[in-house]
């Protein structure tokens, strides 16, 4: 301990103050201060870097499943139209069938009742043909016997009855 | 590689004594006088003590058989009655009495001391001088290994610091230096003083790097021994008292003086255990950095002698083998040390702050 204090030198005790002190003052001034606001702001950009990354990731997580739901509906509404598509055409269809058979329903009956009246006027001509004919034969046969008028008029009036019946 | 002069200017350059265990080694005799060849036990003992003190010349090594000394002298600046300056040269390495201003003044174990002309050192009853001492502020060794150590620190952080301008990311010597600023700020500042450390990191960091690299220093062959200098880690150690008294809130203080928590008798006690803590936190950071750094090369130095003081017993090939192999060894592990004392020296001070800033709840 003597030794020590004998070995204290003053002098040097305020020499290293000194140089310790304006070492502190000059370092704390050029260099911790802005070394340490550095260190400070990159180790801030770094976090909001990682943090806005990490935002990111969170975005196209969110995004992500917002397609797949969009996809989803997409697909739906696909499936949708599509089976709405094949009912219409189906009903387009199942209509044009049932038209189609009415058409043809009504020709038929068309062509029938077509038929039917071509009957009645064909009939009817042929009646009159005959009423005709028969006439003409009547007129020859009167103006061969024009003796009994009775007799003739009762031939003629056997003659029509026998047309009525046809 | 035999030739003893060779060995012995190397030896002078390196240095000596395992000090108890070489008891039962002899040494070789030779010669003793004033600037002689080092070569007993004594002798190499004084070198390491001569090493371990400040000096007033910086010598890079010494011919033994000559007395030359290879390196320069430094401007000795000293007060009594006046500014006193002068080269170190005037000293000759301790031979002769320096005139300045109609004063003398001569080296004794490597301090000045005020004398007659004749440069008489008069010695008391029990050995110590009783020539007066005059204020020595000369740029030693020591002041010396304090500016380089603040030059490069200055030159290397403020390369860190510009480099920021340029890009986010440091280059060159700032890839070594922020990891390490980093590293005192997030494991010593941070965890020890809490929410606070901002205001004390210039300090943390400023005293981490000091020592650090003075411990460094200290292990290269020009042969520094500052953190090794109880005047400096006195002037540390008081630093971070004063910036612990402070900085210190109520609550510390109450802690001191009248410990809540306690009954009354008790706290008349605790008061002056509390204030004698005060004083023995730093007093223990200031005697642990000065006697790890000592230790460390007081025993470096001591496996180095072993070249001399084994040189009988083993020869000179094989006691330089031991030698080295050890001192090798010894050194490996002082560069860790002059880390781990620069990190407890940063840490106990981180600590101490925290403790007086701390908010209690």
């Amino acid at each position: 301990m003597e030794q020590l204090i004998n070995d204290f030198s003053p002098g040097l005790f305020f020499m290293q103050l000194l140089i310790f002190l304006v070492l502190l003052g000059l370092l704390s001034k050029f260099a911790w201060k802005p070394i340490l606001n550095s260190l400070k702001a990159r180790e801030g950009s770094i976090a909001d870097a990682l943090q806005s990354a990490e935002n990111a990731k969170e975005e196209m997580a969110k995004l992500q499943a917002d397609n797949q739901k969009l996809l989803q509906e997409a697909r739906l509404e696909r499936d949708k139209l599509l089976k709405e598509a094949t009912d219409i055409a189906n009903k387009i269809k199942e209509e044009a069938k049932s038209d189609a058979a009415k058409q043809a329903d009504r020709m038929i009956s068309d062509a029938k009742n077509a038929i039917e009246v071509e009957k009645k006027a064909a009939l009817k001509e042929v009646t009159t043909k005959v009423a005709e004919l028969s006439l003409e034969i009547a007129e020859k046969l009167i103006r061969k016997n024009l003796s009994d008028d009775k007799a003739q008029k009762a031939l003629a009036e056997d003659f029509m009855k026998d047309l009525k019946l046809n | 590689m035999i030739n003893p002069t060779i060995m012995r200017n190397a030896l002078l350059l390196l240095l000596l004594i395992s000090l108890i265990n070489v008891n039962s080694l002899f040494a070789v005799a030779g010669g003793s006088e004033e600037g002689g060849q080092i070569d007993t036990k004594e002798e190499i003992n004084e070198y390491i003590q001569h090493h371990l003190q400040d000096s007033h010349d910086f010598t890079f090594w010494t011919n033994g058989k000559t007395g030359t000394h290879i390196g320069f002298p430094l401007p000795v600046i000293l007060w009594s009655d006046g500014l006193h300056v002068f080269s170190s040269s005037e000293f000759d390495h301790g031979h002769e009495v320096a005139e300045s201003k109609d004063k003398y003044f001569a080296l004794y174990h490597s301090k000045v001391y005020e004398t007659n002309a004749e440069g008489e050192i008069k010695l008391d009853d029990e050995g110590h001088t009783v020539n007066a001492k005059p204020l020595d502020f000369s740029i030693t060794k020591n002041v010396v290994g304090m500016l380089l150590t603040s030059l490069l620190m200055f030159i290397g952080f403020r390369s860190l610091a510009k480099g920021y301008g340029k890009t986010a990311i440091p280059k060159g010597v700032g890839r070594i230096l922020e990891p390490l600023v980093v590293y005192v700020r997030d494991e010593i500042a941070r965890p020890n003083i809490g929410p606070k450390y901002e205001k004390f990191i210039p300090y943390l960091l400023t005293v981490f790097f000091y020592i650090w690299i003075l411990n460094l220093l200290g292990l290269t062959p020009l042969g520094f021994n500052v953190t090794g200098n109880i005047a400096v880690t006195v002037g540390l150690a008081l630093i971070t008292f004063f910036l612990t008294q402070f900085s210190g809130n109520k609550e510390y203080w109450k802690h001191i003086f009248w410990m809540p928590g306690v009954p009354i008798p008790m706290k008349i006690i605790l008061m002056p255990i509390e204030v004698l803590g005060m004083f023995t936190k730093p007093f223990a950071l200031l005697i642990r950095l000065f006697a790890n750094i000592t230790a460390g090369h007081v025993v470096v130095m001591s496996l180095i002698a072993l070249i001399i003081t084994m040189r009988s017993q083993f020869g000179i090939v094989a006691s330089s083998s031991i030698s080295f192999g050890l001192a090798f060894f010894i050194t490996l592990i002082e560069l860790l040390v002059a880390f781990l004392q620069a990190y407890i020296f940063t840490m106990l001070s981180a600590l101490f702050i925290g403790m007086a800033v701390e908010e209690h709840h």
